[in-house]
């Protein structure tokens, strides 16, 4: 499929004498390559090749990426852009770290601009001492770092209600995973020190419209960060800059941006966010409130939607899975619409509430099939089918929908979100 | 459970509670003054707590709401392009398209007082003092004849106001999806 990289594997290349035999050879390599894997998955057309002897791009004080690199976060149109989302290009992505530039965004009230020298924590409510901590503050405190994915509670709804989308972007790009760095939300809760009857928090962003979401105590003294850092540097604007909440493994609404105030309370609040949204109406009229964890569910990233193989034999089928309850134990792999499984190979490493991503090994015979994964986690859960969830929640309730994804190869090589 | 067991029980949730607020250990943060505290919190408690004091009526509410809400919510509150009505649906949770609105499905008015305080109006979230969003929040409520019209709101009133949809949630029951093993059971590893 994508096998640029081709040409470098031609023994004795590196040691050629002569830049013109080097370069003569690389042609030919690179034709013969061109004429192999012309219309594979992801592969551009290439211009002839010729190996510069110009002097390259001198140094920059900021690195960015390839200018031949296009992959980007997807959003549509919105009349409401401050109020809107972007997705993540999972079919894009090796490894399990989404690059900070391209983490997907939901925002209510648009990104803000804050100044971290005048940005503040409040602590207060249920506590002995209520405090206020710099940015100073948080970087003094002891400090640790934890991968972790952020998933929307929407991320794949349309796929609940009967519209599956085209690509891995569109149906399952409402979630990321980054390395998150901060202080454990325990330790400025020790700080302050509870008073007896508290039993939840308020965290509220400092956004224009204070977004604030009540999370059980409990919770927030088990694994909750007050997070500065993403992947190695500061936190994105889009992330919450300059300190978030990451609350692993729970829908990405109440992973609270740009945290301004905790408020240590003896209730939920019931604010907008947690009864008029994120909250799932079921076939009796009733809805479910506080689904807080985000169940495990995956997705094959290639091949998938949006893509083409180019002819029959061997492809590695690639996907992503993950748990807001623990870690991922199985992943599984059908190319027989579900009627057998195999187990696919976990990449290390396998961490908790964070994207694990797996391999299978797979021939294509050339004709109609389809492909589709499910994934265990550690406590069992085994990753229900549309029609499993449906029997259960109905078509009224569109978050946290964690149905197995079909991609359907045809004929042609191409891969879609449709039968045949 | 008895008395003297409660007490043993209770005293056992006092000790972990205690742990968690023993001298700090790093001294670091300020102490939050009264004064800053009044001025950040902004949190409404379903049961009034942290309600600014204020008030405002229906006929209040109509006013403001024509100037500041009824361009994207429209004059009646049915919602106007893609931006949701605050009207109607009642009735409508069971069926094939619910119509999920304040007066159908938000379970407290201290929400709605909340949301529009914080967020409201969209362009300018936060700017509305503590009466108009009182009064915008007594016509939304009237106009899902929820109040009658000449309804009042104030702290005291608003948190008592019974919304229609107050019982229709319940706590999260997942896992709630049985297992389909069955016809699935032959994995095989490689």
């Amino acid at each position: 499929m994508k096998s640029s990289n081709n040409c470098l594997d031609l023994p004795g290349l590196p040691g050629l004498p002569f830049p013109e035999e080097a370069t003569k050879k690389r042609e030919i390599t690179r034709r013969a390559f061109l004429t192999t894997a012309s219309v594979t998955l992801g592969a551009a057309a290439v211009p002839s090749v010729s190996v510069s002897r110009e002097l390259g791009a001198p140094r920059r004080a900021y690195g960015e990426r390839s200018p031949f690199e296009k992959s980007a976060r997807y959003f549509p149109e919105s009349i409401t852009p401050a109020s809107s989302y972007s997705r993540t290009p999972l079919q894009d992505l090796v490894g399990i770290i989404t690059p900070s530039a391209l983490h997907y965004e939901v925002h209510h009230s648009g990104v803000p601009e804050i100044d971290p020298r005048h940005h503040e924590v409040m602590i207060h409510g249920l506590v002995e001492r209520p405090l206020i901590f710099t940015m100073e503050d948080f970087h003094r405190l002891p400090s640790v770092s934890r991968i972790h994915f952020l998933e929307c509670a929407g991320n794949s709804g349309g796929e609940q209600v009967g519209r599956p989308a085209a690509n891995p972007q569109r149906s399952h790009g409402l979630l990321s995973c980054s390395e998150w760095t901060g202080v454990p939300l325990r330790t400025l809760l020790e700080e302050a020190g509870l008073k007896p009857g508290a039993t939840w928090i308020v965290a509220e962003g400092a956004d224009a419209g204070r977004l604030a979401r009540s999370i059980p105590l409990q919770k927030a003294l088990d694994d909750v960060l007050v997070a500065y850092g993403q992947n190695g540097e500061a936190l994105r604007p889009e992330q919450g800059y300059p300190i978030r909440l990451v609350v692993p493994g729970w829908e990405g609404n109440v992973n609270i941006k740009w945290l301004g105030r905790v408020h240590v309370v003896d209730q939920p609040y019931m604010t907008a966010y947690e009864t008029a949204h994120y909250t799932d109406l079921m076939p009796d009229g009733t809805a479910r409130q506080f689904t807080f964890v985000m169940e495990a569910k995956s997705v094959i990233t290639s091949p998938a939607g949006g893509q083409e193989l180019s002819g029959p034999g061997f492809y590695e089928i690639t996907g992503l899975a993950w748990s807001g309850r623990g870690r991922i134990t199985q992943a599984e792999i059908s190319t027989d619409s579900g009627k057998s499984w195999q187990a696919a190979q976990l990449n290390e490493p396998i961490l908790p509430k964070a994207v694990t991503r797996f391999r299978f090994p797979w021939s294509w015979d050339g004709k109609e099939t389809s492909l589709q994964s499910r994934c265990t986690d550690e406590t069992g859960y085994l990753q229900p089918t549309r029609e499993e969830l449906l029997a259960v929640r109905g078509l009224n309730a569109t978050d946290h929908y964690n149905g197995i994804k079909v991609w359907y190869v045809h004929r042609d090589g191409k891969v879609s979100h449709e039968q045949g | 459970m008895n008395k003297a067991r409660l007490c043993i029980l209770c005293a056992g949730i006092a000790v972990v509670t205690t742990t968690l607020a023993q001298t700090p250990r790093y001294n670091l943060g300020r102490l939050a003054t009264p004064e800053e505290i009044r001025k950040r919190d902004i949190s409404v408690a379903p049961d009034g707590s942290g309600l600014p004091a204020g008030h405002g009526t229906v006929t209040q509410g109509r006013s403001a709401y024509q100037m500041l809400c009824a361009n994207c919510h429209g004059d009646r509150g049915q919602g106007v392009a893609q931006y949701p009505a605050l009207v109607g649906g009642q009735g409508t949770l069971r069926s094939k398209n619910p119509v999920l609105t304040v007066g159908s499905y938000w379970p407290y008015a201290t929400t709605v007082w909340d949301y529009i305080h914080r967020t409201m109006p969209y362009q300018r979230p936060g700017s509305l003092t503590p009466d108009e969003t009182y009064a915008a929040t007594a016509f939304i409520l009237y106009l899902n004849g929820i109040v009658d019209e000449k309804a009042e709101l104030n702290e005291t009133t608003l948190p008592r106001v019974k919304m229609p949809n107050r019982d229709g949630f319940i706590p999260d029951p997942r896992p709630d999806v049985p297992l389909g093993e069955s016809k699935n059971s032959a994995v095989s590893h490689h």
